[in-house]
């Protein structure tokens, strides 16, 4: 066991001050801080010389380095004059060291403290250069589009497969647990209320619409925003810092032919085939447990949902989902093309894009509402 | 086969040995407010092997952004010939870039493509070939660079050195005019760094190329530099220019001096 360490203080003379250090000074072991010798020299103002003196040091490491700099750097300040005895070669060595690299100039400058009206006009200038970026971003997504439907679009049709099974069937098992989960929460929300009335065969009037015109879509938007947004931003934003996209546009390919296209056109399509599947199984939901729980026949029940379901309803979830896709895609690809070059920026990027995504689907459905309220649908 | 052939003939004859290929002229970069490097002037020749050389953070990568057209410069003009590179429409730019191949500091291959695949592609984009003409090609092309055999392999399943020398035959992939190299040699053991030295020389002599590389490595630049620039950090702007032999005997600048020697002339002037 190595002895404690500390420091014991001599005055020699009266304007001198005598530290000696003993014991062991490293990580995990305890060591008074340089505040001991600091408050000293506050108390004695006569004090105009230092003495550390380290022969009985025992053990060091970067504790100790970091003692002696914050020490070296008080006397700087307060004139007093620093003398270092006994101190073992390496730590003279690592100090000379670490006092003769010269810091980088503008390094440190540039991280000021910034006022809070500069930080106010600094994010409005930043909201502004954000929106004209992403109607930048829109428009040239619909130019390529375009070039696509023209057929001077060039991407690997490998890629667009691959997309279409990523977003397609891997989706499947997740968007049919939510779904069905989606449908019996309905089911369950409404026989409570229809039960006052006696009117439970209603439930299946109650899920069908509401599976086809908003959660069918609003769902597989939301489960497609978590997995293919993200992944689309986190996939940019890696080829961003791999310098894989600058490599692509010097070489004259356009990465929004060549990245952002089949990306979109895989979501655009697979989404409201997801859709139709996830208003199924929401129906399939909602009969579990009107059948199962409330009296309510087989038959009963589909011939409710066949009476209420018609194509404007279905057609109107599909048409949503259409747009949900376009918007999850896009914010997914621009937020990735638009990272920064580090990890950290990538993981930002994935944020923000599911982020943009869910505010876009829930204001796209507000909007929808209000529309389909306003034209009678 | 045919068509790598007409192409040398056409630039053996239309080139002209010591005329300028890129011209630099007050060039500043910046990053918004923050001024890397200002007052850029000097000019590659065509057939030169053109060191950009400097302390690492000076603005190496960022100057070569401005002469691959992935970044423009805050103030002055780069020219390719007597063509004004950021005076025209992006669709020229990149019929210019064509004719240029690039090894990025990082490789740079794209990850969801094999190696055959990241040469290809440049190939099947703009030779016309037929897909077996490309396969060839692509396979020759990996043999040059040491990875013959690795055709089918993701750029995850190999090693970085390997990685670097696959972003160097991507980048000879279409017979370049101009090759642009950020930091060819860092990442390979000493012997596939001389074998790269050998291989740049090669190319050059071969194909006629004017080659741009940023680089450290002392070795090469006396070994196959035959003009340089040097950038420093502390005061923003080029302190030197010209062949990197002449720089080292003729300069006066204690900081070319000292990266020139490794250090080891600011070293004996203090022991001194
Ligand atoms: N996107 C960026 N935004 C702001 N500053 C940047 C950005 N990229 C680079 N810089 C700054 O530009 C300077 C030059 O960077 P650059 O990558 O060109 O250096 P380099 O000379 O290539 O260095 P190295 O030899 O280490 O590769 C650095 O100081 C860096 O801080
Ligand atoms: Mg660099």
């Amino acid at each position: 066991m190595q002895a404690q360490s500390k420091i014991n203080f001599s005055q020699p003379a009266p304007n001198i001050l005598c530290a000696s250090i003993s014991g062991a000074w490293q990580i995990g072991s305890k060591v008074p801080g340089p505040s001991t010798v600091l408050s000293l020299l506050e108390d004695n103002p006569g004090i105009k010389s230092l003495v550390i003196d380290g022969a009985q040091l025992d053990g060091w490491d970067s504790i100790f380095l970091t003692f002696i700099r914050t020490i070296t750097d008080e006397c700087g300040k307060r004139n007093i004059t620093l003398e270092m005895q006994g101190l073992p070669e390496g730590v003279m060595s690592l100090l000379h060291l670490a006092s003769v690299v010269p810091e980088q100039r503008d390094a440190s400058q540039k991280k000021k403290q910034k006022t809070f009206l500069y930080m106010v006009g600094k994010s409005a200038v930043n909201f502004a250069t954000s929106t004209v970026q992403m109607l930048h971003f829109i428009g040239d997504a619909t130019l390529s589009l375009l070039k696509f439907f023209l057929g001077k679009a060039r991407f690997r049709r490998i890629d667009l497969l691959l997309f279409i099974e990523d977003c397609g069937a891997d989706s499947l098992p997740i968007v049919t647990l939510i779904s069905v989960l989606v449908g019996l929460i309905l089911a369950f929300v409404g026989a409570v209320q229809l039960k006052l009335f006696g009117a439970q065969v209603y439930v299946a009037n109650l899920v069908a619409i509401a599976m086809a015109r908003e959660m069918g879509a609003l769902m597989t938007g939301i489960i497609m925003a978590g997995r293919i947004g993200a992944a689309y931003a986190a996939q940019l934003g890696t080829m961003q810092v791999n310098e894989e996209i600058d490599a692509l546009s010097t070489m004259g390919i356009s990465p929004m032919d060549f990245l952002v296209l089949p990306r979109l056109l895989a979501l655009v399509l697979m989404m409201p085939l997801l859709t139709m599947y996830s208003d199924l199984l929401g129906m399939i939901g909602g009969a579990i447990v009107g059948v199962g729980m409330m009296d309510i026949t087989l038959v009963q029940y589909l011939t409710q949902t066949q009476e209420t379901l018609d194509l404007t309803n279905i057609m109107l979830g599909i048409s949503k989902s259409g747009i949900y896709a376009i918007i999850i895609a896009l914010s997914g690809c621009m937020r990735g093309m638009q990272s920064g070059r580090s990890a950290a920026a990538v993981g930002e990027a994935t944020t923000s894009a599911v982020v943009t995504a869910i505010v876009g689907i829930i204001v796209t459905d507000g909007i929808f509402a209000v529309l389909c309220d306003a034209l009678g649908i | 086969m045919h068509w790598v052939y007409e192409t040398e003939m056409n630039r053996q004859s239309e080139k002209t040995i010591n005329t300028p290929h890129i011209i630099v002229s007050d060039l500043t970069m910046a990053y918004g407010d923050f001024v890397i490097q200002r007052d850029l002037n000097f000019s590659i020749n065509h057939n030169d092997i053109f060191i950009i050389m400097g302390g690492s953070g000076c603005g190496k990568s960022t100057l070569l952004r401005h002469l691959i057209g992935l970044k423009s410069p805050a103030k002055g003009q780069v020219f390719y010939g007597d063509i004004n590179f950021w005076d025209i429409s992006p669709d020229e730019r990149s019929r210019i870039m064509r004719k240029c191949g690039i090894l990025y500091q990082k490789g740079a291959l794209w990850s969801s493509m094999t190696l055959a695949e990241n040469i290809g592609l440049p190939l099947e984009e703009y030779s016309g070939l037929a897909p077996r003409d490309i396969e060839e090609i692509v396979s020759l092309k990996l043999a040059l660079v040491g990875l013959a055999g690795y055709e089918e392999f993701y750029p995850s399943e190999i090693s970085g050195g390997m990685q670097k020398r696959a972003g160097l035959a991507r980048a000879m992939a279409l017979d370049p005019d101009i090759l642009f190299f950020d930091e060819p040699s860092a990442g390979l053991d000493p012997v596939s760094a001389r074998r790269l030295d050998d291989l740049i020389l090669e190319l050059r002599d071969s194909l006629g190329a004017t080659i741009v590389i940023v680089t450290h490595e002392l070795a090469s630049i006396f070994a196959i530099g035959n003009n340089s620039v040097f950038l420093d950090a502390e005061t923003r702007t080029m302190i030197a220019q010209g062949d990197p032999h002449r720089l080292l005997s003729e300069t006066d600048d204690p900081k070319v001096k000292e990266f020139l020697t490794r250090g080891e002339a600011a070293a004996e002037g203090a022991k001194k």
